[in-house]
Order: structure tokens, then C-alpha cells, then sequence
């Protein structure tokens, strides 16, 4: 398999705090794999610096190949990277189809002229985007609600929404940030089954989760990052009795 | 469907050719005036409208514009300088270097949000007043406080619009001409918001309103597309600054003060931020409500008190404080609500219904 992304040696301070020390990971094409850690660990501030949102302190990342050097968010998903946010962040009054529509601004080019003179490539370009926008919503289960203000879906909807407005840039890597949280264990179930879905389509997955079932039954490999550090990376059912990711997450037993 | 179409563009066409006719011939020549005030008006509050409610940035000093467009129109159509350009070169001149200057303020305030940027905008919108009133020294380029007067005015096809023109055996005042002018060109204003609006960019200025993380990282940069935003916005000022120059036939600087500033901020806002024809009928209400309180406060008091108590032009402000209070109680979305609050509304009622009858 060869490597999608590879991170090396990240840093992150903010202030006198240590975010993150010398995180290096390698997320292979075609996998799905998770990122755990304790409350406070680094998995989002890694996120974070992943999708340009913060700007790394040291480090290399290389996606598909290339050196990413220090971008802003909208390079990162240029470069093949989209992702969800740990809050759901939608465009409240936009409508769900509106919503993916916006997603596809990065695979359509028509500007202020095209729109003005309504030229034939732009009335093209507006009907695909509103098909491949139609089909993606079809894609995660929630085409029936197209018109449905945003802020008016359901939550396990909202959560979808994000991930088909994601999706509508055909991204090479998925970045979903704790995409079960506050969901009961149906929707989590629907969830699971959309995410292996996803990957079976081609796109690889990094995924940020609490869910620890979650993690262990969907993903190839997982990393843990405990303060700032990644403490193991393995296969789940490895990580799972990895003595330090175990004092991690109980505590170290008292002598 | 068609025809439908076809007969209500029609219907429109009409009551806009006729609208001055009877307004001149029902209640006299300065209320053609007024209309003329309020399509300029519509121009300035679509234009502000990419700006706050596409976009979602507040901008306190959205006047400049205007004002630049009205001193390009001044300086390049005047005994000042001497140059009598025409007014198909000057607009697009005006509508460019406003655009230019959108930029120019956009770009340093495209970090702040919110009450920052406001602050911000307020104090670029005063810098370019003052610039224009003190802009006659060393070199005398905008003739200072005392504004620039006998400027051209609006003239199509060697016709100066103020002569008025003998049509079908009535008599068109200048006053209609220049309704005229002025409506073709908010139309054009009108046709390209909306078709911005329904665009690749005008989803882009939406995402930025709603959510500027998220926009990023929908690929979105957002830096270009704000500034595309000002630019556009700006460009429409400018439009609508070199009309009011042409069809004034002066400007000082005090025709631009924060006051006009926030009073287009208000047609946008109390006509229904982000919805165009909620845009236009705050600007119409707003630029013909203080007038007809002008007009009539005044012999009214006298009528009903035999003295007048109030004086006309402060009433005016009372009860425009009164009225922009009132829509923001009971229509705080503005009198024309944007259509994607509408359709949310429309939703809500047959599930209101359902529940009833459960």
C-alpha cells in the first residue's frame, strides 16, 4: 500500500503549552484509520494543523507525494484534503442541497462574468454542480430533505450533511472529527455502514473518534496520541492491549 | 408559463413607464424628484446588500463609494478641470475606480468581524470625506468644502437629459428623463445581483456570512471572495454616485456623511437583509416616508393647531426612529424576509397541522 499522507515529526505549542511533540504517522491510500486519545490528548489540535487551520510549529507533512508546506485552509482542500468539524459547522440558513452545492466550489470555475452574462458553460457548470450536489445527498441517506434548511435537519442529519458537503470536492482523504459524537447506537450503526461505504468508493478516511467500539470495529489502523505524543500505532486489536495506551486511558495501577 | 412570464415582465415594463407620468401629473414635478432620489437610492442599497447581506460584513462607511463615483463624474465633467467627457465613458470609469477603492478598503479589514469591521469601515468612510474637503490644497483637486458646481449634466446622445423632450405631443420634464435613465440602469443593477446571487460567488458569499471556517475548508478562499464582494458592492456605489453627480449638478462633501452611510445600511436592513426585492422597497419606503413627512407634517399642524409645534425636519428623524424601531419588533427580518426564511416558514406550517390533528 502506498502512503497518502505521511506527517512527520509535528509540532504544535500554543503559549508555554506543548499541543504536540514530534507526531509522525502515515495514513495509507484506501485505509481507514483512526486517531484516539484521552480528552485533551492533541487528536484535534493534529487535525487542525493536518487542514491548515493552525499553523505548525515544525514538521513535515507530504500528501499524495508532494510537500504540503505551511497552507491555509482552502490550499489544504484544494490539495485533496476535506473534512468535517468536531461541532457541526453548516451553513445554518442554506438549504442541504445549497449546502453540498457550496462543497463544490473547488471542482467549478465559473466567476463574476460567467454569472452576470449567464454564459452556456456557466448554466452547465450550475446544473452539474445541482446533480452531483442531488447525488451526493442520495449518497448519505438524506436526499428526501434537499430543501430543508439546514439548521431544521435532525442531528444525525446534520452530521451527514457535513459529510456530503465534504465529499462534494472529491477529496483523496476524508477527515471526519469525532463524527459519532451524541449519537444514539442506531444512527451510529447508519454511520459505520456510510463510512465503509466511503472507503469501498475510493477515498481514505482519517477518523477522530470517542466511540472506542466504533474505532476498533471499522478501522485498519489506529494511533494514539496521549499529551501530545503518539503512544502507539497498530492494528486495533494490538492497540487494544498495548500496556501503555491502557495506563493511558485507566491510569497507572498504584504499586 | 411563457406568456405568464411574458405578460407580468410586460405589466411591469408599463407601471415603470408610467409611474412619473402620474406621480407628476397627481402630486407635481418634485415627487418625480423623489423618484429619481429612490431609484439612486436602490442602486446604492443593492450594492451595500452584496456587501452586508450576501456577505455578512457589516460596512459603516459604504457612502465613500458613492461619493467617489460622484467626484470621478464631478472632475471628469466640469469647468473645473475643464474636461466635458461623456457619461458612457464616465460611469464605467466611476463604477472601476470605486471598485479599486473597495478593494483598496476591503483588504486591511478582512480579518475583523462584526462590530470591528463596522468601526473599521466607519473610519475609512470619514477618511474619504475628509480627504475630499481637504483634497484643494496644495494642489486643487476637489475644490474643498465649497464642492464642485456647474457640473455637466447627464446627457445622452449629445442631448442634455435637464432640457426635457417634446414626445407624442406632451412634454417630457427632465425630471422624467432621467427617471428613465435611472430605471434602466437599476434594472441592469437588479439583473446582475440576482444572477450573482444564484451563482457559484453568491453561494461562496453566503458560506462566508453563515460560516467563514467552514467556507474555508470547503475550498473556499475567502480572502478573494470578500474582497470580490467589496469590489462589487463598491462598483454599484460608484454607478449610482456619477448619476447623482450628473443629475445634481453639484457635490460637496457633506452629501456624504456617516448619516447617508447608515441610512442606506438601514434600507438593507429594514427591507430584509439579503433579499433583493425586500432591498428595493426599503429603499423606496425610507427615501419617500421622510418626505412625505416633510411635506405634510408641516400644513398639517398648522391645519389641525393653527402654529406648528414640531418642526417638519425633526419629525422626520422621530418617526424614522420610530418606524426602523417597529420593524425590528414585529419584523425583525426586515419587511421583505429573504425567500429562504420564507420557504422555512412554509415548512413549520403543515407540521404545526399534523400536530393539531394528532
Amino acid at each position: 500500500m502506498s502512503a497518502l499522507l505521511e506527517a512527520i515529526n509535528i509540532g504544535k505549542t500554543f503559549g508555554g503549552v506543548q499541543a504536540l511533540k514530534d507526531v509522525s504517522l502515515t495514513i495509507n491510500a484506501g485505509e481507514i484509520y483512526g486517531l484516539i486519545g484521552p480528552n485533551g490528548a492533541g487528536k484535534t489540535t493534529f487535525f487542525n494543523v493536518i487542514t491548515g487551520l493552525y499553523q505548525r510549529d515544525g514538521g513535515e507533512i507530504r500528501f499524495d507525494g508532494v510537500p504540503l508546506s505551511l497552507t491555509s485552509p482552502h490550499e489544504v482542500a484544494a490539495a485533496g484534503i476535506a473534512r468535517t468539524f468536531q461541532n457541526i459547522r453548516l451553513f445554518a440558513e442554506m438549504s442541504a442541497l445549497e449546502n453540498v452545492m457550496v462543497g463544490r466550489h473547488l471542482r467549478s470555475r465559473s466567476g463574476v462574468l460567467g454569472a452576470v452574462f449567464r454564459t452556456a458553460a456557466t448554466r452547465a457548470e450550475e446544473v452539474a454542480i445541482k446533480q452531483k450536489a442531488t447525488a451526493l445527498l442520495e449518497y448519505v441517506g438524506i436526499a428526501a430533505k434537499a430543501e430543508i434548511r439546514a439548521a431544521s435537519l435532525s442531528y444525525g442529519d446534520q452530521r451527514r450533511l457535513e459529510i456530503a458537503r465534504a465529499l462534494a470536492s472529491e477529496p483523496k482523504l476524508l477527515a471526519l472529527d469525532e463524527p459519532a459524537a451524541g449519537m444514539n447506537a442506531t444512527e451510529t450503526a447508519g454511520l459505520r455502514s456510510l463510512i465503509e461505504k466511503i472507503r469501498k468508493d475510493g477515498t481514505t478516511v482519517l477518523l477522530i473518534e470517542h466511540d472506542v467500539k466504533l474505532i476498533m470495529g471499522l478501522c485498519d489502523r489506529v494511533a494514539v496520541l496521549d499529551y501530545g505524543q503518539k503512544i502507539a500505532e497498530d492494528i486495533p486489536a494490538n492497540v487494544q492491549r498495548d500496556a501503555g495506551v491502557i495506563s493511558a486511558y485507566l491510569g497507572v495501577p498504584n504499586e | 408559463m411563457q406568456n405568464k412570464k411574458f405578460a407580468g415582465f410586460a405589466l411591469i415594463a408599463i407601471a415603470l413607464i408610467a409611474l412619473p407620468i402620474m406621480v407628476g401629473m397627481g402630486f407635481g414635478n418634485a415627487w418625480v424628484r423623489m423618484l429619481d432620489f429612490a431609484l439612486l437610492y436602490i442602486m446604492l442599497a443593492l450594492g451595500l446588500n452584496i456587501v452586508v447581506g450576501f456577505a455578512g460584513l457589516l460596512d459603516l462607511g459604504y457612502i465613500a463609494f458613492y461619493a467617489v463615483g460622484a467626484y470621478i463624474y464631478a472632475l471628469l465633467a466640469s469647468p473645473h478641470f475643464g474636461l466635458h467627457w461623456p457619461l458612457w465613458a464616465i460611469l464605467p470609469i466611476g463604477a472601476l475606480v470605486a471598485g479599486v477603492f473597495g478593494i483598496l478598503l476591503g483588504a486591511p479589514t478582512l480579518r475583523l468581524r462584526g462590530d470591528y469591521l463596522a468601526i473599521v469601515t466607519l473610519g475609512f468612510g470619514e477618511i474619504i470625506r475628509i480627504f475630499l474637503n481637504n483634497l484643494n490644497a496644495p494642489i486643487n483637486i476637489t475644490n474643498g468644502p465649497k464642492g464642485i458646481a456647474g457640473i455637466d449634466p447627464l446627457t445622452i446622445a449629445g442631448q442634455p437629459l435637464t432640457k426635457g423632450m417634446d414626445l407624442f405631443g406632451f412634454h417630457f420634464h427632465g425630471l422624467y428623463l432621467y427617471y428613465y435613465l435611472f430605471v434602466i440602469l437599476a434594472l441592469l443593477i437588479v439583473l446582475v445581483t440576482m444572477r450573482l446571487e444564484n451563482s457559484r460567488i453568491g453561494r461562496a458569499w453566503v458560506a462566508i456570512r453563515e460560516d467563514e471556517i467552514a467556507a474555508k475548508a470547503c475550498g473556499i478562499n475567502t480572502r478573494n471572495v470578500k474582497l470580490l464582494a467589496f469590489a462589487m458592492g463598491a462598483s454599484f456605489g460608484g454607478v449610482a454616485g456619477g448619476l447623482f453627480s450628473g443629475f445634481q449638478q453639484f457635490v460637496s462633501p457633506e452629501s456624504f456623511g456617516l448619516f447617508e452611510s447608515i441610512m442606506v445600511l438601514c434600507m438593507v436592513v429594514l427591507g430584509g437583509m439579503g433579499n433583493i426585492p425586500g432591498v428595493i422597497l426599503g429603499a423606496v419606503v425610507l427615501t419617500v416616508l421622510p418626505e412625505f413627512f416633510r411635506y405634510w407634517a408641516g400644513p398639517a399642524q398648522q391645519a389641525v393647531f393653527g402654529q406648528i409645534f414640531i418642526d417638519p425636519e425633526s419629525m422626520r428623524l422621530l418617526l424614522f426612529g420610530i418606524a426602523l424601531i417597529l420593524v425590528m419588533r414585529f419584523r425583525p427580518m426586515g419587511l421583505l424576509p429573504s425567500a429562504r426564511r420564507k420557504a422555512e416558514l412554509e415548512h413549520l406550517a403543515p407540521s404545526l397541522d399534523d400536530e393539531g390533528k394528532a
